[in-house]
């Protein structure tokens, strides 16, 4: 395949760079915000604005930050968006910010944020920066969007809230799984998606 | 100038701080109106709930508030109404529940339902993890229970927080607070199977012991105070 070198860092996170399924990062919130797809969905776009927004800002800054402090400075703008993130979902869905309630905050302590920020934004200038920060951002997306569908499929028979499993199956003595809506599940769904992730990509296997 | 040098790296960090500060503030101050209002209207969407009128797509929640609420009042433990400087709506009843009965400012919604006027009473109290709280609306005997809801901060999902679901709220529905000889005796939640004589009851949430718990307590607090306002309503309706 010939793909543009320029877009790699928005490409690879997507699948073979994935940052949860391959880096193992991120797992807290792909559990805490997995029961439901409406959350899932809000998460991924907040993570990715914070991330991309973040990786430019670093980079923009990578040639002033003193290095002692860099750590501190990547930390301040990372807040500082997140927190951003929080009053504008309080402001305009404040149904969705009461669901997600302290994850939104606990994205400050994201292992993928200050992770890309340090291995990526701090050598890269602000466009590759900035791609990378969507893909990672997508790629965590694409995870918790896939566990959150199985969840809320199994666990409450709807998705994005609509009943999707038709009354009829209840009737025949259908119930939903009440163990998909607790944090256990969300983990080994993810495992289940690496399991499919590794034995389609064998250069990834150990 | 040199980047590792101690007076760049403090002012490098005053600036960053300041400027992240000043944008922060801006931030908070443009969208605070918007916010206070959201926080109100979930608040008038849950007192709306204690008397089921759930807003249909399309309706706004403060219009159906200002539509069905007729009057809200503050009364004291001897069942006066009072006259604070405080509007009921924005009594913290979390900070209320905490002062001795007869300091406490206890709101009253009415609310003119299509079956006659309710009176709304807020309740407030501690769940297994954390606060729990709702809404109880009494039919204009000052006695029996028309509707309540509740509503929980972290109750476990599917064991305590299902207190949330109409399942459990709708047992109260025509309970009497108060005994055939007027002695206020609240709800009880029960046990299946340990339901107590002399008193109403409704069935607990199975597997949510602590919070069904929480919820009795919470009643008994939270209403106590009010026997007297629920007597003189009683009095009245005779």
């Amino acid at each position: 395949m010939n793909i543009n070198k320029n877009l790699l860092p928005l490409i690879n996170p997507l699948s073979k760079d994935n940052p949860v399924i391959v880096q193992v990062l991120g797992i807290c919130s792909a559990l805490a915000v997995t029961a439901k797809l409406e959350p899932a969905v809000v998460m991924t776009i907040s993570v990715t604005a914070v991330l991309a927004l973040a990786n430019v800002i670093i980079s923009l800054l990578r040639n002033t930050i003193p290095t002692s402090i860099r750590i501190i400075v990547q930390l301040v703008v990372v807040a500082a968006l997140v927190v951003i993130v929080d009053q504008v979902l309080k402001a305009y869905t404040y149904d969705v910010s009461k669901a997600l309630s302290v994850f939104i905050g606990l994205i400050i302590t994201n292992c993928i944020i200050m992770g890309r920020l340090e291995a990526f934004a701090m050598s890269n200038r602000p466009w590759p920066a900035f791609l990378d920060g969507i893909g990672n951002g997508l790629g965590y997306g694409i995870i918790l969007i896939i566990v959150a569908f199985f969840r809320e499929l199994l666990g409450s028979g709807t998705l994005f809230g609509f009943q999707v499993v038709p009354q009829w199956c209840y009737e025949h003595g259908y119930q939903n799984n009440g163990m998909m809506i607790l944090p256990p599940m969300a983990l080994i769904t993810v495992a289940c998606i690496i399991w499919v992730h590794r034995s389609h990509n064998k250069d990834l296997q150990e | 100038m040199n980047r590792q040098s101690n007076t760049y790296t403090i002012i490098y960090s005053t600036v960053l701080v300041i400027v992240v500060g000043v944008v922060l503030s801006v931030v908070y101050q443009a969208l605070r109106p918007r916010q206070i209002e959201n926080i109100q209207n979930d608040t008038k969407r849950q007192i709306l709930a204690a008397v089921r009128i759930v807003p249909q797509k399309g309706e706004s929640v403060s219009q159906l508030f200002d539509k069905y609420i007729t009057g809200s009042y503050i009364v004291n433990d001897k069942g006066q109404k009072i006259d604070p400087k405080e509007d009921a709506f924005n009594v913290k009843v979390s900070l209320e529940v905490k002062k001795p009965a007869d300091e406490r400012l206890l709101p009253v919604f009415e609310c003119q339902t299509d079956n006659g006027l309710k009176y709304i009473i807020p309740v407030y109290g501690a769940g297994l993890w954390g606060p729990i709280w709702g809404y109880v609306a009494f039919d204009n005997n000052g006695d029996t229970i028309y509707g309540a809801y509740f509503a929980h901060q972290g109750e476990t999902p599917g064991l305590g927080a299902e207190i949330e679901k109409p399942a459990f709220s709708d047992q109260f529905e025509g309970k009497n607070i108060f005994s055939p000889d007027g002695v206020f005796t609240s709800v009880a939640v029960s046990k299946v199977g340990k339901e107590p004589q002399g008193q109403a009851w409704v069935h607990a949430v199975s597997g949510g012991t602590i919070t069904s718990q929480g919820v009795q307590s919470m009643l008994f607090d939270s209403l106590e105070p009010y026997s007297a306002f629920f007597k003189s309503l009683k009095g009245s309706a005779l």
